[in-house]
């Protein structure tokens, strides 16, 4: 990874990556971003199957990560797509793990 | 109307290269889902597939025309052999104007259209081969059926995803019930375990990481298998008149659409489709001893396709049968049904039901006999197999035993 993919990728900064994740559900819900908060279930956003498949996409995309998850069994993502703040949490520890595997 | 019969069959998949193999296979109940080996599998997520084991098309056709064939045509052809070799047809003297080939496909020449776009995006090679259109397009199949058997009739390829054997023989059934032809030669084929469109099912989050496992309550999801089943079928009264050997009965096919999702099931579409079989063959639903069911393993199939059986068949679905052979030869998509079909009337001729493989414990949500693990020795006279595609398209097939 050159450096200035590692620009773009985001240097793990938690407010950054919240905004981020909360730009790229409210893009996929189609709502207005200002509606969308940490407390905010993805269900209250009408967000179906295929939309939350779309969101780990986008999410993979822009952070360089992988979530495992299997529509299937969700419970073996290590990460809740309850509400937005658990996506939030859950994609903050994938993107430290990927600056751990990325330092070491 | 004729009555439709099944004088020839032929298989090929993971359960094995001969319709003699995949008795053997279901009667063992053995899943043939492994480690996929034709394919490197590292950048993938999904690393099982139901494969088409110790493969050479060489051993089945000479250099020059086998560069014209795509995987999934080379399995179409070996299949179409099989069964026509089987039912002792010819089509000479005039026959094989009589004759369709009806060919379920979902994606076609996959192979040929991955290695083809890597040359050219990845590789940036200057030139293809001549022969990459001719060999991707769909359609390639049911040509090459034509062209190796002489056959002047109809032909054409049906595509509806994951039910595109089943409508494909479905069509062929009507086709020669009404009299239109005499004889067809119809089933599916597919081979799409490719780097690309596995990786396509990955994004689509839906794969099992470990093996197919239907109806249970720690199922992971469906494992892609590839292969192709071909029949031949003609009239009852042509059959008898030339002595030919009759391996089971068609008797209703029935279709609907969910105007639903582009992924996600819907029961009323899939009891939709199994009432207009029932209709098609008049029977009642206290008629049907086994259902092959669509049983792709996933979270929503299964519970989806569950409660289709318990809205068509009231009372009786606690009685009937009902097992998915994709646990053993995987879902093989286009080539789906036709394998199915093929696992429907070996069940029928050889008396006993195919199991679900790989059953640990059932859904609570999914509470019908779903034959575990090990076939049952039951004699059954009416089978119903269930395909139900992607984007909503069904297609219901019932099959009586022919005594």
């Amino acid at each position: 990874m050159s450096l200035d993919q590692t620009e773009k990728l985001g240097k793990g900064d938690p407010a950054a990556i919240e905004g981020d994740v909360l730009d790229i559900i409210a893009h996929q819900a189609k709502v207005e971003r200002a509606t969308v908060t940490r407390s905010t279930s993805l269900a209250e956003l009408n967000v179906q199957s295929l939309d939350l498949v779309e969101i780990i996409f986008a999410l993979e995309d822009k952070f360089d990560i992988e979530v495992p998850y299997n529509a299937n069994d969700p419970g073996s993502a290590g990460v809740s797509f309850q509400n937005v703040g658990d996506v939030i949490d859950g994609i903050a520890k994938l993107i430290a793990a990927r600056d751990v595997r990325k330092t070491a | 109307m004729n009555r439709v019969v099944i004088t020839g069959l032929g298989a090929v998949s993971a359960l094995g290269h001969d319709l003699r193999a995949h008795l053997e296979a279901l009667r063992a109940g053995r899943s043939a889902i492994g480690p996929i080996t034709i394919i490197p599998t590292e950048g993938l997520i999904t690393k099982i597939g139901a494969e088409v084991r110790g493969f050479d098309g060489n051993a089945y056709f000479e250099n020059g025309k086998l560069a014209l064939l795509d995987r999934c045509a080379q399995f179409a052809l070996i299949a179409t052999r099989e069964a026509v070799a089987g039912s002792k047809v010819s089509f000479r003297q005039g026959l094989g104007s009589r004759t369709a080939v009806v060919i379920g496909a979902g994606v076609g020449g996959q192979t040929t259209l991955d290695e083809n776009y890597y040359r050219v995006y990845a590789e940036r090679a200057k030139r293809l081969h001549p022969f990459t259109i001719p060999k991707l397009m769909i359609s390639a199949a049911a040509s090459h059926i034509t062209m190796e058997h002489g056959i002047t009739g109809p032909s054409f390829t049906v595509a509806s995803a994951c039910a595109s054997a089943n409508h494909a023989i479905g069509i062929a059934f009507h086709m020669v019930r009404s009299g239109s032809v005499d004889v067809a030669i119809t089933g599916g084929t597919e081979a799409t375990i490719t780097f690309g469109t596995m990786k396509g099912w990955d994004a689509l989050r839906v794969m099992a990481p470990d093996t197919c496992r239907p109806f249970c309550r720690d199922r992971k999801g469906m494992v892609l298998g590839e292969g192709a089943a071909v029949a031949v079928i003609e009239t009852l009264d042509r059959a008898k008149a030339r002595g030919a050997q009759i391996l089971a009965e068609i008797v209703g096919f029935g279709m609907s659409s969910d105007a639903g999702d582009i992924v996600l099931p819907s029961a009323d579409g899939a009891a939709a489709a199994m009432r207009g079989c029932l209709a098609d063959a008049r029977l009642a639903p206290e008629d049907v001893d086994y259902i092959n069911a669509h049983g792709t393993g996933t979270a929503a199939n299964d519970v989806t396709e569950t409660k289709a059986i318990h809205a068509v068949m009231g009372g009786h679905a606690k009685r009937l049968a009902v097992s998915s052979t994709k646990s053993m030869h995987g879902h093989a998509l286009g080539a789906a049904g036709a394998l199915e079909l093929a696992a429907t009337v070996i069940a029928l001729r050889e008396g006993f039901i195919p199991p679900t493989a790989n059953f640990t414990e059932a859904d609570p949500q999914c509470d019908l006999d779903y034959v575990p693990n090990e076939a049952r020795l039951q004699g059954i006279e009416v089978a119903m197999s269930n395909s139900f595609a992607f984007g909503g398209q069904n297609a219901v097939l019932a099959i009586r035993r022919f005594t």
